[in-house]
């Protein structure tokens, strides 16, 4: 057990390192950020490149959001093979749904108990 | 009519100016004046915190799953589970106001792990929430995490039906 946490520690800081590197390097924002990583997990599990990575470190590589854009592919992937066309369509939604619906929920949530804070500098 | 045609020739000079300085943001004074003012942190710092706090999330994110699994619970829908988990904290901790405050020296460290992308959502829809319950806190919530969602389904579509034309 230590030793997969030992990895995930590992992974996930190289990720985080590689997208601090961008920013410092080009100033982008954080959204941009995320969208980039998103499609460079995308396009690797596109030609099955990231599974491996999830299966050798687990979390290190499903945390960061490239293992989001993984699991979109994977489950438009699956969908394909289950349903053809139509499953292409369904299946990224249906494999990242729950994440994005807990952010929902619960961003809706603290939204309705905390007021906004003033920014300090 | 001479003179007229001189002070004619400069306005129109003056006026390409402004519009080349119109069409290239990057040239314009003031964004020099951005890329002088805005701090300049070191290289090495930033990327030791983004490595730490990113790899402590990850780390997290594997002791969570690996309770999952020692539950009884099968590995594929641990890991979805624990993201979810992941991304309840983080809503949580916006909303406390502790992932502002890690986000300032973690950089990508807080952006990159899906935490970052729950924060992304929560922020603004604290923020705008005084604007209304519809086109405040429900439209602003989508800011940051929107184009996320287009883009990853647009590609996910496509990357699949690449493989369908493929026959992979």
């Amino acid at each position: 057990m230590l030793l997969n946490i030992a990895k995930a520690f590992l992974m996930g800081g190289f990720i985080c390192m590689l997208g601090q590197l961008v920013i410092n390097f080009t100033h982008l924002t954080n959204g941009k950020i995320l969208v980039m990583f998103l499609i460079i997990g995308a396009i690797l599990q596109g030609f099955g490149l990231y599974q491996p990575l999830i299966d050798v470190f687990g979390a290190g590589a499903s945390v960061p959001i490239s293992g989001f854009g993984c699991s979109l592919v994977n489950g438009a992937l699956d969908g394909i093979r289950a349903e053809g066309f139509f499953g292409a369509i369904k299946g990224g939604l249906q494999a990242t749904a729950p994440g994005i619906a807990t952010a929902i929920i619960f961003g809706y949530i603290n939204a309705l108990l905390f007021r906004p804070r003033t920014k300090k500098k | 009519m001479k003179e007229i045609k001189n002070i004619n020739t400069k306005e129109i000079i003056e006026q390409s100016k402004i519009k080349s300085y119109k069409n290239d943001v990057k040239k314009t004074p003031y964004m020099d004046y951005v890329f002088n003012v805005s701090p300049k942190s070191s290289h090495f710092k930033n990327l030791f915190w983004a490595y730490f706090v990113g790899g402590l999330i990850c780390a997290l994110g594997q002791i969570i799953i690996d309770l999952l699994v020692q539950n009884g619970i099968e590995d594929k829908v641990a890991s979805v589970f624990a993201s979810c988990i992941l991304v309840a904290l983080a809503a949580c901790a916006t909303g406390l106001g502790i992932y502002d405050k890690l986000g300032r020296f973690a950089g990508a460290g807080s952006t990159v792990p899906i935490t970052g992308f729950s924060n992304a959502m929560v922020a603004p829809a604290i923020e705008f929430r005084s604007e209304g319950m519809i086109y405040g806190l429900g439209a602003k919530m989508f800011t940051v995490a929107g184009p996320v969602v287009v883009n990853g389904v647009v590609i996910s579509c496509a990357i699949a039906i690449i493989h369908l034309l493929l026959g992979v």
